[in-house]
C-alpha cells in the first residue's frame, strides 16, 4: 500500500494550542486519486490540508508525498527544514482557495506567470505560454491581461485553479474552492476540476457539493472529531 | 491711515522666495527619500525581528515623536558638532535631521502597511513555494506600497511644510526667504502672504499628484 501512495498521512496529530484538532490521521492517496473530505465545521478539514503543504506544523504523526517526509528532514528527528527546501517541497503540491488569494497587482497571467519564473524558474516566454496555455484551459484566455478586482468570483477562482495546476504539483489540494461562489458561478469551476481528475490529476478535495463528491471522486473520506473515516 | 499694501518690494526680492521654495523642495525630497529607506528597512526588520530588536527600533520610533522636530533641529546641528566635534553644513544638518524624523514616522506608516497584507495572500505565496525572501518582493512589497500610499501621502505633505523649520538655522529656503525680505523691506503682510500661497499651492500640487498615483495603484481586496 505504501508503495504506491503518492500522499501518505500516517497518524497524524495537531493542536491549536488546548484544542486538539487531528487526532491519529490515517489517510493515503494513489496517484491519479481523487480523494474528497466531508465533514461538519471545525472538523479539521483545512488545518489537514494546510498540514499537507506545512501551511501548518504538525505536532505527531507523518505526512509523506512522493516517499518524502513533508516539513521535516524525517519523521524520527523531527528537524524543520530550512525555508528553501521548505519552499522547493512546497512547490510539489499545488493549493486553491475559498478566498481565491490572487495577487491584486497582478493581471491573471500574471499571478500564474509568479511561480514558473520564479521558482521554476521558466525563461519569461515559456512562463507566458503556459499561462497563456492553462488560462485558455480554463476558459480565460481573453483575460490574461485583467486584474483579479476585474474578474467575477468564478473567473478569479478558474485563474486560481489554473496558477496551481501550471506549476504541474504532484497533488492538487482543493479547500472549499467554491464556498465563496455565488451558485450560479459554482458549475463553472467545477467543471474545471471535474476535467482535471479525467485527466489523472492527483487530488485531496473538501467540498460541501455532495453531488461532486460522489460522481467525480474515487473515495470520500469523512471527517468527525479530529479523525477520518472513509 | 491704515496700512497700504504694496507687493513691488516683494516681486522685486521673488528670487529669495522661488529659491527657497526650490530649496525646501530639494530638502523635502531628499529627506523623504532617506526617511522612507530607514523606515521601510526597520519596518521590514521589524516584523521578523525578534524582542530585542523591536525594542530598538520601537526607542528610536518613540524617542523622534516625542521630541518637537524644533528641538532635533539644534540639537544636530548645535548639539551633536559640539559634543563630538565634527562639522557638516546647514543643510547638511538639517536633511540628516529631517530624514531622522521621517524615518521614525514612515516606519510606523510601512510597519502597519505590511500587517494590513491579507494573510491569506503571503499563504499563496508560500503554498506555491515562494521563498521568505520572494514573497516579501514579489507579494507583500508591492501589496503594503497600494495600502499604504493614502498614509503615504500625508505624511509626505507633512514633510514639505515641515521644511519651513531649517529657517531657524539659517538654510535658505522658502521661509528664511520671506523673513529676509521682511526684515529688508518690513513688508510682513505681503511677504507671508505671498509665502502661504506658495506653501499652499505646492502642498495642493504634490498631493494632486500623489493622489493620481493613488487611483493608479487602488488596492483591490
Ligand atoms: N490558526 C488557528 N489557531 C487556532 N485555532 C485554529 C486555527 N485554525 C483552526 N483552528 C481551530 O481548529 C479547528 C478546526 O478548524 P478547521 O478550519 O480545520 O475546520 P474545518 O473542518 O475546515 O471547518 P470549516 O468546515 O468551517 O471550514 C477549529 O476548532 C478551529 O477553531
Ligand atoms: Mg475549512
Amino acid at each position: 500500500m505504501s508503495a504506491t501512495s503518492l500522499l501518505q498521512i500516517d497518524k497524524l496529530n495537531k493542536s491549536f494550542g488546548e484544542n486538539q484538532v487531528l487526532t491519529s490521521v490515517d489517510l493515503n492517496v494513489v496517484a491519479g486519486e481523487v480523494v474528497t473530505i466531508i465533514g461538519p465545521s471545525g472538523s479539521g478539514k483545512t488545518t489537514l490540508l494546510r498540514c499537507v503543504n506545512f501551511l501548518e506544523t504538525y505536532d505527531g504523526g507523518s505526512i509523506q508525498i512522493d516517499g518524502r517526509e513533508v516539513g521535516f528532514t524525517d519523521s524520527v528527528s523531527r528537524k524543520r527544514r530550512g525555508e528553501a527546501d521548505l519552499a522547493g517541497m512546497r512547490a510539489e503540491t499545488g493549493m486553491v482557495f475559498q478566498s481565491f488569494n490572487l495577487f491584486p497587482h497582478l493581471t491573471a497571467e500574471q499571478n500564474i506567470m509568479l511561480g514558473l519564473r520564479r521558482v521554476r524558474k521558466k525563461p519569461h516566454k515559456e512562463a507566458r505560454e503556459i499561462a497563456q496555455h492553462w488560462l485558455a484551459r480554463v476558459g480565460l484566455d481573453h483575460k490574461a491581461d485583467s486584474l483579479p478586482s476585474e474578474l467575477s468570483g468564478g473567473q478569479q477562482q478558474r485563474v486560481g485553479i489554473a496558477r496551481a495546476v501550471a506549476m504541474d504539483p504532484k497533488v492538487l489540494l482543493l479547500d472549499e474552492i467554491t464556498s465563496a461562489l455565488d451558485p450560479e458561478l459554482v458549475n463553472e469551476v467545477l467543471d474545471v476540476v471535474r476535467q482535471l481528475a479525467v485527466e489523472g490529476m492527483t487530488m485531496l478535495v473538501v467540498t460541501h457539493e455532495i453531488a461532486f463528491a460522489r460522481d467525480a471522486s474515487h473515495r470520500i473520506v469523512f471527517m468527525a472529531d479530529g479523525s477520518g473515516r472513509e | 491711515m491704515g496700512y497700504q499694501l504694496s507687493f513691488t518690494q516683494i516681486w522685486a526680492n521673488f528670487d529669495k522666495l522661488s529659491g527657497g521654495l526650490l530649496l525646501s523642495l530639494e530638502l523635502a525630497l531628499i529627506s523623504i527619500a532617506i526617511g522612507a529607506l530607514i523606515g521601510l528597512v526597520l519596518a521590514i526588520w521589524y516584523v521578523s525581528a525578534g524582542r530585542i530588536g523591536r525594542t530598538l527600533i520601537s526607542a528610536y520610533v518613540e524617542f523622534i515623536r516625542n521630541v518637537p522636530l524644533l528641538l532635533l533641529v539644534y540639537l544636530v546641528f548645535y548639539g551633536l558638532p559640539t559634543a563630538v566635534n565634527i562639522a557638516y553644513s546647514a543643510p547638511v544638518s538639517f536633511v540628516a535631521t529631517l530624514s531622522l524624523y521621517a524615518g521614525a514616522y514612515l516606519v510606523e506608516v510601512f510597519r502597519s502597511g505590511l500587517d494590513a497584507v491579507p494573510k491569506g495572500l503571503m499563504d499563496a505565496g508560500k503554498a506555491m513555494g515562494l521563498t521568505p525572501w520572494q514573497r516579501l518582493i514579489y507579494v507583500r512589497l508591492p501589496t503594503m506600497t497600494r495600502i499604504t500610499l493614502p498614509a503615504l501621502s500625508n505624511t509626505f505633505i507633512s514633510l514639505f511644510k515641515d521644511t519651513s523649520i531649517a529657517s531657524v538655522i539659517a538654510v535658505p529656503e522658502l521661509t528664511y526667504g520671506a523673513q529676509w525680505i521682511n526684515n529688508k523691506t518690513f513688508r510682513i503682510v505681503e511677504v507671508y502672504a505671498v509665502t502661504t500661497v506658495l506653501y499652499v499651492v505646492t502642498g495642493y500640487v504634490i498631493l494632486f499628484g500623489l493622489r493620481l498615483l493613488e487611483r493608479r495603484f487602488r488596492v483591490e481586496r
